[in-house]
């Protein structure tokens, strides 16, 4: 790819660009008028509308000529709009969590059978994918775009081509999510969306590979900086999963509905397999390269070690690909399967906590920070989290261990402890970080905020996974509870009972989490808009996103 | 390496000599344990895969050396289970009440079989208590539709009400309302002669209007005393039990809608000994003849 900087090939960029989106604007149109299935007119003139909103969007930032940011040294506004993105979607979707949480709580007050649109069955898929996928995904996208501008020393590569990168992935999540509600699903987990937006989905990531990969083909710094790794395997392999996972066949090109290429335990084993390389790749490599920008950088220390993260990068993307199949324990997947994925599961332990050794030990020389500054304390919580949940991961797929867990909350407990104290909390500390650089202010707006955030969000966490453990291992218990004369000892009504308090304290828990977030929406945009609370000292030094 | 790279004040180790956007990364080694750890992992998934199945061959896969197999371990528990329950088990079927409560072993046996079966089969009708929901009869008390002795209660359990089953025990109340076959003001009397019968507070003037009319259209069921009739499972109108609910409006609404439950044919679900054990279990709820 040429260096986008000559104001030719961004006329031609602000072209091409556009007029793609105005061609699916189109077919979006044949689809919702040639159409006799309801659910696929509604998907249609959703995504139209989404168009409708990125074309508005080029319009505006076109009408009065090309901005300054479009040829600056590095493109800022495209993250900008990231970051504004993630914290919607991280909203929304944590909103979504508390619901139904609550509805679990309290199912008789949270039962509207005449609004299907309301019930836990479709709001639970809404929930998963906007707090991964809309959340997580805009905060990868977004750091990604500015870590590899950074460490590469360019310009983001293709000219108008991240912006469709950007509307094209919330595009996607919005026809994804509004399907969810309409009750659109292929019924496989974390992969729900039906082949159309599937295909819509395969189309915007290649074209973020390449424009990744674009940026790193011309950098101007001899060797590619680990966090770029990080998200190149990340990219790359949430490519293949997404595509062979959602290998299907449509009954018709214009309906809803399409059938799996796979059938029965291969079908089972494609979908975790898949399954457990979307935490593999996209929750732990992508924020993994999150971890090697932001925490050196606001910890102002080198790295610990050089060799361990070539080694643990290497040995995580070698042994986490197997790791699927321990989903699928004691099912009708052969032994050898289930073996192969706990013993892989078990070996993805050290890879795992190489990552936790270089983000904690990168503090060497600098632990008196954690004092003082609340955004370097939620990146290294989240790496204490993270060094937490793949230790109780690999414990969770030894088979007699999963046989107590498996279909129980530890297992929900378990995947919090990685998404909230995790995924969550380097996502918050990378994004405390990006707006005072982005929006070129001295300071966050309050650091009296940040550290409110934290603490409501950790004692948060703190209540939904331990009520999630005590839950889940007292279900487990209570399951296989035989007595004296062979018969089980608890039905499975009264296991519900026993569960119904714990169901509370997570709700409870959820609740001061996405408190939490809505604090941190509150001063992120105070930040961007130059605010700095009266009263505050300026505890934190400039810090300039210009080179 | 023949240049020395930057030595890092802080913790006295070489940088690696690179820099990015003002990160630089210490050369510092693999920490030992980490290392060692690692290597554990490999060698104990070494071992697992040599004692258990593992590796896909081209036909078949590596077995193990301790010949382990899920499903004959599944076979084996299904086994030992039968085993445990068998002895008891067999005594059960067949068995009279006198001889189940003879022998406190096997009613204790013959309840907690019930018990579990309760839970996960009858509780969603019938509450996890038993204690029974509007329209679903509460199995604690004495009063028995179709009768509360071991036999009696084991043959409900059999059949079923209202189930598909030929045997199934049957009755229908007509809907006097919704089918028009009476007067509303004849509903409205028959309401206040129920309301009598069961001793509360009632019009005395339109419970004697309605007294022919329960005569006629009511008596043939629920007796002429309308205390209910085992043979036709219909409900005892003079005691203060009510399985749809005693209040005026609710027996107004029975008149008019004749409502009846549906109860599944459980034995062509559960195995003849789980049929018995749950008979057990109810009949000793409270409420067994």
């Amino acid at each position: 790819m040429q260096p986008v900087t000559g104001p030719r090939q961004a006329q031609f960029d602000l072209f091409v660009v556009p007029a793609i989106f105005v061609i699916f604007l189109f077919l979006g149109f044949a689809v919702a008028a040639q159409t006799h299935d309801p659910l696929m007119a509604i998907q249609a003139w959703t995504f139209m509308a989404g168009i409708g909103i990125a074309l508005a969007f080029f319009v505006k930032r076109y009408s009065e000529g090309v901005p300054a940011d479009d040829t600056g040294a590095y493109a800022n506004d495209i993250i900008k709009a990231g970051v504004i993105a993630s914290m919607f979607w991280g909203i929304a979707g944590m909103l979504v969590g508390v619901v139904i949480a609550l509805q679990l709580s309290f199912p008789h007050l949270f039962y509207f059978p005449d609004i299907p649109e309301s019930s836990f069955g479709r709001l639970r898929p809404l929930h998963t994918s906007a707090v991964i996928f809309a959340f997580g995904g805009n905060v990868l996208i977004a750091t990604s775009f500015y870590v590899v501008q950074r460490t590469s020393k360019a310009r983001l590569a293709g000219g108008l081509w991240p912006w469709f990168v950007f509307w094209g992935y919330q595009i996607f999540i919005l026809v994804a999510g509004t399907g969810y509600l309409i009750g659109v699903t292929q019924s496989r987990e974390y992969a729900e969306p039906e082949w159309y937006a599937d295909l819509w989905l395969t189309l915007v990531w290649v074209a973020y590979l390449l424009v990744f990969l674009g940026t790193l083909w011309k950098r101007k710094e001899p060797h590619i900086y680990v966090a770029n790794w990080f998200y190149l395997a990340f990219i790359v392999t949430i490519a293949m999963l997404h595509i062979v996972n959602n290998l299907a066949m449509p009954v018709s090109w214009l309906g809803i509905k399409s059938y799996s290429l796979f059938a029965g335990v291969q079908d089972a084993l494609t979908q975790w397999w898949y399954g457990h390389n979307a935490v593999g790749f996209f929750l732990t490599a992508g924020f993994l390269a999150i971890m090697y920008y932001f925490i050196p950088k606001q910890a102002e220390r080198p790295v610990y070690s050089y060799r361990l993260s070539i080694i643990h990068f290497w040995s995580l993307i070698f042994i986490y690909i197997w790791a699927g199949p321990h989903h699928l324990h004691y099912t009708a997947l052969p032994v050898w399967a289930q073996t192969l994925g706990m013993t892989f599961s078990i070996r993805l332990w050290m890879p795992s906590w190489g990552g936790m050794i270089n983000g904690l030990m990168t503090l060497s020389g600098a632990w008196d920070k954690l004092r003082t500054d609340p955004v370097l304390r939620m990146l290294v919580v989240s790496v204490a989290f993270y060094g937490m949940s793949t230790f109780e991961g690999p414990v969770m797929s030894i088979k007699a261990v999963n046989a107590l867990s498996h279909y129980t909350d530890w297992t929900i407990g378990h995947v919090h402890s990685g998404a909230l104290g995790w995924v969550g909390f380097v996502s918050f500390g990378a994004l405390y970080c990006l707006t005072p650089w982005l929006w070129r202010r001295e300071r966050l707006y309050s650091l009296a905020l940040v550290e409110w955030h934290f603490w409501i969000a950790t004692i948060g966490i703190v209540f939904y996974i331990t009520a999630m453990w005590v839950s889940g291992i007292m279900q487990g218990l209570m399951w296989r509870a035989y007595n004296d004369f062979g018969f089980l000892e608890y039905s499975f009504v009264e296991t519900v009972e026993a569960m119904h308090p714990y169901y509370i304290i997570r709700a409870l828990g959820g609740l001061l989490y996405l408190s939490g977030a809505i604090i941190m929406a509150y001063n992120l945009y105070r930040t961007a808009r130059g605010d700095v609370r009266v009263g505050e000292p300026l505890a934190l030094k400039p810090q300039l996103a210009a080179a | 390496m023949a240049k020395r790279n930057e030595i890092d004040q802080a913790t006295g180790t070489e940088t690696t000599g690179h820099e990015w956007d003002g990160i630089k990364e210490l050369n510092t080694p693999l920490p030992r344990w980490w290392l060692w750890v690692f290597y554990a992992t490999i060698v104990w998934a070494i071992g697992y895969w040599v004692l258990y199945p593992a590796w896909p061959l081209v036909t078949g896969y590596t077995q193990g050396v301790l010949n382990h197999s899920q499903r004959a371990d599944v076979a084996q528990a299904v086994k030992e289970m039968k085993t445990q329950r068998a002895v008891q088990g067999k005594q059960l079927q067949g068995a009279t009440l006198q001889q189940i409560e003879a022998d406190p072993n096997l009613l204790q046996f013959a309840r907690e079989a019930g018990k579990s079966a309760f839970g996960d089969n009858c509780a969603t009708c019938h509450g996890s208590g038993a204690q029974g929901f509007k329209g679903y009869p509460n199995l604690n008390d004495d009063i028995w539709l179709w009768g509360g002795t071991l036999d009696d209660i084991r043959h409900t359990i059999q059949v079923g009400v209202r189930s598909a089953h030929p045997e199934a025990r049957v009755s229908q109340m007509p809907a006097y309302g919704r089918d028009a076959l009476l007067e509303k003001n004849q509903i409205a009397d028959l309401t206040q002669y129920v309301l009598k019968l069961s001793g509360q507070k009632a019009n005395a003037a339109a419970a004697a209007r309605a007294e022919p009319v329960f005569k006629e259209q009511c008596a043939a069921c629920h007796g002429d005393d309308g205390r209910g009739k085992r043979e036709f499972g219909s409900p005892n109108l003079t005691d203060r039990e009510w399985l749809y609910g005693g209040s005026a409006a609710e027996i107004r609404t029975q008149i008019e809608q004749g409502r009846g439950g549906v109860m599944p044919t459980w034995g062509t679900r559960l195995d003849a000994m789980t049929v018995d054990a749950l008979a057990v279990y109810v009949h000793s709820l409270g409420g067994g003849e």
